[in-house]
């Protein structure tokens, strides 16, 4: 693997093997030293453009587990505030020496530029570009839905036949992309649920059925419920009238959650808005998933970061 | 040409003897713990495990485990990316008798990698090694407790071990070099 930068092009056995190096990654946690010598030597470059917490945060935690060096580097307070262009970027990291670049950007595609354009020779991750995709976290998403099924045993497994109905804003949600993606690719049934203003204009190529109505599909019984984020910062128009409505119609409040079958996992990439698309019921229940995501996040992002940085990158 | 050294009778006699000295070096199965690296380190380890067992009679009862080093090579932005193995390391090692088990002893670059990884979960009062074939050609300061078979070989020849377990048949042979 030389770059990751979606989930659209990987393929079924690749997926696996990274959800597979994964399983290893998150048994280091559990032992006395956390940490591996692997990336000994090698610098990983955290390029944020745009806020992030958690997945800058889960990133540096991957890379210093498998110690590498981490250099975090966020758009405020920097020379791009000051209108340096990627290119100038990529090129002074290329020569700082990084060997991996973590990239999160708001315009879609960015990850892909670096990865062609020859300016740097790392291996990129997409870290979430615009609303294009966010490959690490369905990646993660998909970790936690096989490792809540198959505990120990599993390595090596897919998630065929698993019913899978993610809520929410898909029409900017990356999130959704990459998981629409990834899960279909292992065999998962996606059911996406949004009001008619937050879907994209054309979903007929997704492997996806999509639907409007919340209710239908918690009766329905999935095995996996998704709700999405509202992203105040990308609600420029007005996709719904306000959000005790949003709630109402298209949040996985209490009602909704007591309706679930028992074994439905209740998913969130975080952070959540309680009491607009999830309840706190709903997210603190031992249904939730949400703190497991967090954990494995950091195994998947090793995984990666391992799969990437390891290896003659001349030969690969 | 392949050339069988072993024959899966040679190798049972060979863990059968190297399970009688781990018991006589160590004084019984008393705080053994036998990890393998994988692949086929681990498939030996269960069976020299297994074989503990039936020496000491029901009373010994030896964990067993199985010990990846892929994380720890020293070669790992030489070659193509390697794809990891499960490790299932039974219990604290934490004063226990650690057997590291391997199918072949070559450069002593593996157990290197084994001993760093082995450092990571704990600290075990003593380290063995135990191998099926010691062929030579050390690059470290590393040497065998227990040995199935010494094969001298040349660095051109390949030593190829096939367990039940893991190839459907059993057999250590050698082939290449001099021709």
């Amino acid at each position: 693997m030389r770059h990751l930068l979606s989930t659209r092009t990987l393929g079924r056995d690749e997926a696996i093997l990274l959800l597979d190096v994964a399983e290893d990654m998150a048994d280091v946690a559990t032992r006395e030293v956390k940490k591996l010598p692997t990336l000994r030597g090698k610098t990983v470059v955290n390029l944020f453009f745009e806020d992030s917490t958690r997945t800058r945060i889960s990133f540096e935690a991957a890379a210093k587990r498998l110690s590498a060096d981490v250099i975090n580097f966020s758009a405020k307070g920097s020379s791009v505030s000051k209108g340096e262009s990627l290119k100038d970027t990529a090129q002074t990291l290329a020569a700082i020496g990084a060997d991996g670049v973590v990239i999160r950007h708001p315009a879609s595609g960015a990850p892909q530029v670096l990865a062609d354009s020859g300016w740097i020779d790392a291996g990129i991750i997409n870290a979430g570009d615009g609303t294009h995709e966010h490959p690490t976290q369905a990646l993660l998403d998909a970790f936690t839905i096989r490792r809540r099924l198959h505990g120990t045993a599993s390595r090596g497994k897919d998630l065929a036949g698993v019913r899978v109905t993610i809520v929410g804003d898909v029409l900017h949600s990356r999130v959704a992309r990459s998981n629409v993606w990834l899960l279909s690719t292992l065999g998962a049934e996606v059911s996406l649920i949004a009001p008619p203003t937050l879907v994209p204009a054309d979903t007929s190529a997704w492997p996806a059925r999509v639907g409007f109505d919340l209710d239908e599909a918690v009766d329905e019984g999935p095995d996996v419920m998704m709700m999405l984020r509202i992203q105040a910062e990308r609600m420029q128009d007005s996709f719904f009238p306000n959000s005790r409505e949003y709630a109402r119609t298209w949040g996985l409040d209490d009602t909704r959650f007591a309706r679930l079958r028992p074994g439905t996992m209740v998913m969130h990439p975080g952070p959540m808005n309680r009491g607009l698309e999830i309840s706190s019921a709903a997210a603190d229940s031992a249904q939730s998933t949400v703190l497991e995501q967090v954990t494995n996040g950091v195994s998947v992002r090793m995984a990666a970061l391992y799969l990437l940085l390891s290896g003659d990158r001349e030969e690969s | 040409m392949a050339r069988t050294v072993l024959n899966q009778a040679d190798i049972t006699r060979a863990l059968t003897r190297i399970s009688h000295e781990i018991l006589e070096s160590n004084r019984g199965s008393e705080n053994l713990m036998i990890l393998g690296i994988p692949t086929r380190g681990a498939v030996l380890a269960r069976r020299i495990a297994a074989m503990i067992g039936s020496i000491e009679g029901q009373a010994a009862d030896v964990p067993v485990g199985a010990l990846d080093i892929t994380m720890y090579r020293d070669d790992l932005s030489r070659t193509r990316t390697r794809t990891p193995a499960p490790t299932h390391v039974p219990g604290s090692i934490d004063g226990a008798t650690v057997v590291l088990v391997d199918d072949v002893l070559y450069s002593g670059r593996t157990i290197r990698a084994a001993l760093d990884a082995l450092n990571d979960y704990g600290r075990p009062r003593t380290v063995r090694l135990a191998v099926l074939v010691d062929r030579g050609h050390r690059e470290l300061p590393i040497r065998a407790d227990f040995v199935g078979k010494n094969l001298p070989s040349s660095t051109a020849e390949r030593i190829n071990v096939h367990l039940a377990e893991t190839d459907g048949d059993e057999f250590v042979s050698i082939e290449g070099g001099a021709a």
